[in-house]
């Protein structure tokens, strides 16, 4: 097991090493970092100056040994637009990312599992078909798109909901910024994570009912029916379960997604997180920001696909056979 | 691994959903490119406007601005978004007024008793926002200050200016050249305290390269009409009024919560819905619909801003053309005909909706009084073909066209409007039009200046003629001096050249005019460039405010009252 661990610890650095390289080969077309820092006319001479101060005209290979130098370190540099430590920046848009991404999460479940199986139970009844056709919106809209509609229907037109920001935050724990324990910031919540959670919602919903269409289907429900189990029982207690494992499965998973992907919603909805620094450090060529958000998001993935590895190799006694030879 | 692999490929197979990647991808570059069709029908979509108006009671003014404002350190970036916020919190010996004339602040008169000595009276009693004294001490740390590595402002004040205090409220500076123009970029010049700067290691700028955050890019200690009570890198920044401010303020406001929306639905909603007051700027295709709201308009007036055309003359053989072995823009007859060609009045309706002021000359009418003495020649499709055949190209010619896509209003449609136009007197433009940070990287001098003809707006930073002259239209064939260094075409005429150095040292402002003058006309001459227009400024307003807006399109609280 352990040398399970440690060879997935490799792969993992592999990985993210290969993200740095693909990163710096990428950030030679973003465009040029210099010309954001001056102004147009800064004079030629000093234009060269903040270059070279910068490391820019190295080459390539030397820029990312450096880089990774002091990534191992734990330094992700100085931004060139705010001059602030590229991690303050980010931990202090790390909540709000969080915070959204989890809300998103909750109502993708809460409100995905319960139509899912309303699907499936009721498979041509009005409400499961239009439930169909709502997740086909949710699964083809862009995000965008669901983001400006939202807002011009709940706070141009209604005026229920606000259309930017997080509203007042509460600072708890030192550092971490939380809207949970306003009624402006739980205000606020609302269009982002429903906008961010309606994709996963969808893909949680049609899960759902594809999974229990199937386990009704099986022999140990066909033995409850004949056993003269109540359908309530049958249904939620039998089938449902045995749906769930898939759909956490994917839940988990996705959560990575979703904090990854926070990048469109935040900026429709001017959320101070990271995938907003994130959109504007590509604007702005803020080489320091782009290169650390990549580096965390590669190492969320990593550990969540790890988790999940290792988790399976947990519940599954097959597979901890093999792992063992 | 495998097992869990082949399991999430047969669950998304299951439940149908395509490459889940692709929509992801797709909707991000909708964002980029997709976004301002997509908003035209959502107003379409948007019912009544029942519009909710925000809370009043304490005056706080919400402001939302497309771009952030990075750092609190006056001299960190030099852009008009950054320079116009911190103008709150920080102020110069001189500052502009609502017409843009250079007026006292932080001295209160000056003289020039000879050409290279000017005296400063600083204006006494003035205390930075900490209750420091502000003195001649000051002013000297400023100077050496704005100078140094890492200062984006370097230019505001000349090299080789020497300042010597006299006493503690009269300072000298003594210039190696004559500069009438001196006082012209001091409106940005802000002075910061020397104590306050040093006690907190924030003596010299912070270069790009620092490796220790900086504590004056986080916080402010000027003398101006607002102090900073928070701020939140790109997420929000809150003023409010220094109640021991030199000057009666103008503003009636409690605080100012300022707050960067990036996306143009998005601030425009926000406007709409009276969650903020003021927004800038305001998308030109959503102008009609903050009109007729019932609590907001939009106030616009012409930019100082002039958007050219420019085109490479120096090269033998054009970089992106398919005329090989000359360079068809070395001939004036072919400029002529560029511009001829391009009809700036459908521009004007067409793409800028009736927001643009067509341009004559490369500088701003309100910036140079003889600009009305410049017309603009005919829009001539036939004569441009003429002239064209004339050069030796009856049926036209390619050449490349880079045009950046967020940088001006409506840049983009302008292109490809230029494009099509062009297309019509048989010359071929291959369109290269794309996001700013890629645009600049090509076309720049750091690059070599690789461009054959390209959009780009210029406003002067003294607010003045020389610097179009010098910077735009001079010769930049001299490796060693600055002059010509934004004139990517290369353009060069030793005459207009001489002229500007004659502009440049000349005190009396009716001869220098007439110098300025000629200068210009012998560029128009040579049809040196195609100015286009002057863009419109335009900022979102609730109508509960009453407001001043500069041509500078700097936001000044100070001249904000809220109803």
């Amino acid at each position: 097991m352990l040398a399970f661990i440690l060879r997935r610890l490799m792969q993992s650095v592999l990985v993210l090493v290969v993200v740095v390289l693909l990163a710096f080969t990428m950030f030679r077309f973003v465009g040029d970092p210099v010309n954001q820092i001056v102004s147009l006319d800064t004079p030629a001479e000093q234009v060269a100056e903040v270059r070279k101060s910068l490391g820019l005209d190295d080459p390539v290979p030397v820029q990312i040994m450096r880089y990774l130098y002091h990534v191992v370190q734990f330094d992700f540099g100085i931004s060139y637009q705010f001059r602030q430590p590229v991690v303050d920046l980010l931990a202090e848009r790390a909540p709000a990312t969080l915070e959204l991404a989890l809300m998103s999460s909750l109502i993708s479940l809460l409100v995905g599992i319960p139509m899912g199986v309303y699907t499936a139970l009721r498979r041509d009844g009005f409400f499961a078909r239009l439930f169909q056709s709502i997740s086909l919106i949710g699964v083809s809209l862009p995000t965008f798109l669901i983001g400006i509609l939202l807002i011009y229907l709940f706070a141009v037109t209604l005026g229920w909901l606000p259309s930017f920001g997080r509203g007042q935050v509460v600072t708890v724990y030192g550092r971490w910024t939380t809207g949970f324990l306003t009624v402006s910031g739980l205000k606020a919540l609302i269009l982002p994570s429903i906008t961010l959670g309606l994709y996963q919602m969808t893909l949680i919903m049609r899960l759902v009912r594809s999974e229990m269409l199937e386990v009704l289907r099986a022999d140990h429900i066909k033995f409850a029916r004949a056993r003269g189990l109540t359908t309530h029982s049958i249904h939620f207690r039998h089938a449902l379960k045995s749906t769930l494992v898939p759909v956490i499965t994917i839940a988990g998973l996705q959560l990575g997604s979703i904090i990854a992907f926070a990048v469109i919603t935040e900026t429709v909805f001017q959320w101070p997180g990271m995938g907003a620094l994130f959109l504007k450090a590509v604007q702005n060529v803020d080489i320091p920001i782009m290169a650390a958000y990549l580096m965390i998001i590669s190492a969320l993935f990593v550990s969540i696909n790890m988790i999940v590895d290792l988790l399976y190799a947990f519940v599954d006694p097959r597979l901890r056979t093999t792992i063992k030879n | 691994m495998r097992l869990y692999a082949r399991l999430i490929v047969s669950l998304i197979y299951k439940i149908g959903i395509e490459d889940w990647r692709a929509e992801i991808l797709s909707s991000l570059g909708a964002v980029y490119y997709g976004g301002l069709s997509m908003k035209r029908a959502m107003f379409a979509l948007a019912l009544a406007s029942a519009l909710l108006s925000g809370t009043a009671g304490a005056k706080t003014l919400r402001y939302a601005n497309q771009g952030d404002l990075k750092s609190l350190d006056p001299y960190t970036l030099n852009e008009t978004t950054t320079n116009a916020h911190i103008n709150n919190v920080y102020e110069g010996l001189v500052r502009r007024d609502r017409e843009l004339k250079i007026v006292p602040a932080l001295a209160e008169r000056w003289e020039n008793p000879e050409p290279t000595r000017w005296r400063f009276y600083l204006r006494k009693g003035v205390k930075f926002h900490n209750g420091e004294e502000f003195t001649a001490d000051d002013v000297l740390f400023s100077a050496d200050r704005i100078r140094q590595q890492g200062s984006n402002h370097t230019t505001r004040i000349p090299k080789d200016a020497k300042f010597v205090k006299v006493d503690d409220y009269t300072v000298d500076v003594i210039l190696g050249t004559p500069n009438p123009i001196l006082l012209n970029q001091w409106e940005y010049w802000m002075i910061v305290s020397k104590k306050w700067s040093e006690a907190n290691g924030s003596a010299a700028p912070t270069p790009p390269n620092a490796q220790t955050p900086s504590y004056i890019s986080l916080n402010a200690n000027g003398t101006g009409p607002f102090k900073i009570e928070s701020h939140q890198p790109g997420v929000k920044t809150v003023f409010k009024p220094n109640a021991a401010w030199w000057d009666k303020p103008s503003h009636n406001l409690d605080d100012v919560v300022f707050t960067p929306i990036s996306s143009d639905a998005t601030r425009v909603a926000a406007l709409l819905s009276g969650e903020v007051d003021i927004i800038e700027p305001v998308p030109i295709q959503d102008i009609q619909r903050v009109n007729s709201a019932a609590n907001t308009q939009v106030l616009s007036g012409p930019e100082l801003r002039t958007i050219y055309l420019g085109m490479d003359q120096t090269r033998d053989e054009l970089l992106e053309s398919n005329v090989k072995g000359k360079n068809p823009f070395k001939d004036k007859r072919v400029r002529e005909a560029f511009y001829k060609a391009i009809d700036i009045e459908t521009i004007k309706t067409r793409v800028m909706r009736g927001l643009s002021t067509p341009s004559a000359l490369m500088i701003a009418p309100e910036l140079f009084v003889f600009s009305k003495d410049f017309v603009r020649p005919k829009f001539d499709p036939d004569g441009a073909k003429k002239l064209l055949a004339e050069a030796g190209y009856p049926d036209g010619f390619e050449v490349g066209f880079d045009c950046p896509n967020d940088r001006y209003v409506n840049d983009g449609p302008i292109c490809q409007a230029i494009i099509g136009m062009l297309a019509r007197v048989g010359i071929k433009v291959n369109g290269l039009i794309q996001p700013k940070a890629q645009y600049f990287a090509k076309v720049l001098k750091p690059n070599g200046f690789k461009t054959s003809f390209y959009l780009l707006g210029w406003t002067p930073n003294t607010l003045d003629s020389h610097n179009v002259l010098y910077d735009i239209i001079g010769c930049r064939d001299d490796e060693k001096s600055a002059r010509g260094e934004t004139n990517l075409g290369g353009y060069c005429n030793k005459q207009v050249d001489a002229l500007a150095d004659q502009v440049l040292g000349e005190s009396d402002q009716a001869k220098r005019n007439q110098l300025i003058k000629q200068a210009f006309q012998l560029a128009v001459d040579d049809y040196a460039y195609i100015p286009l227009h002057q863009q419109a400024l335009a900022w979102g307003v609730s109508k509960s405010l009453k407001l001043t807006q500069r041509a500078d399109n700097a936001v000044v609280l100070n001249w904000i009252v809220k109803d």
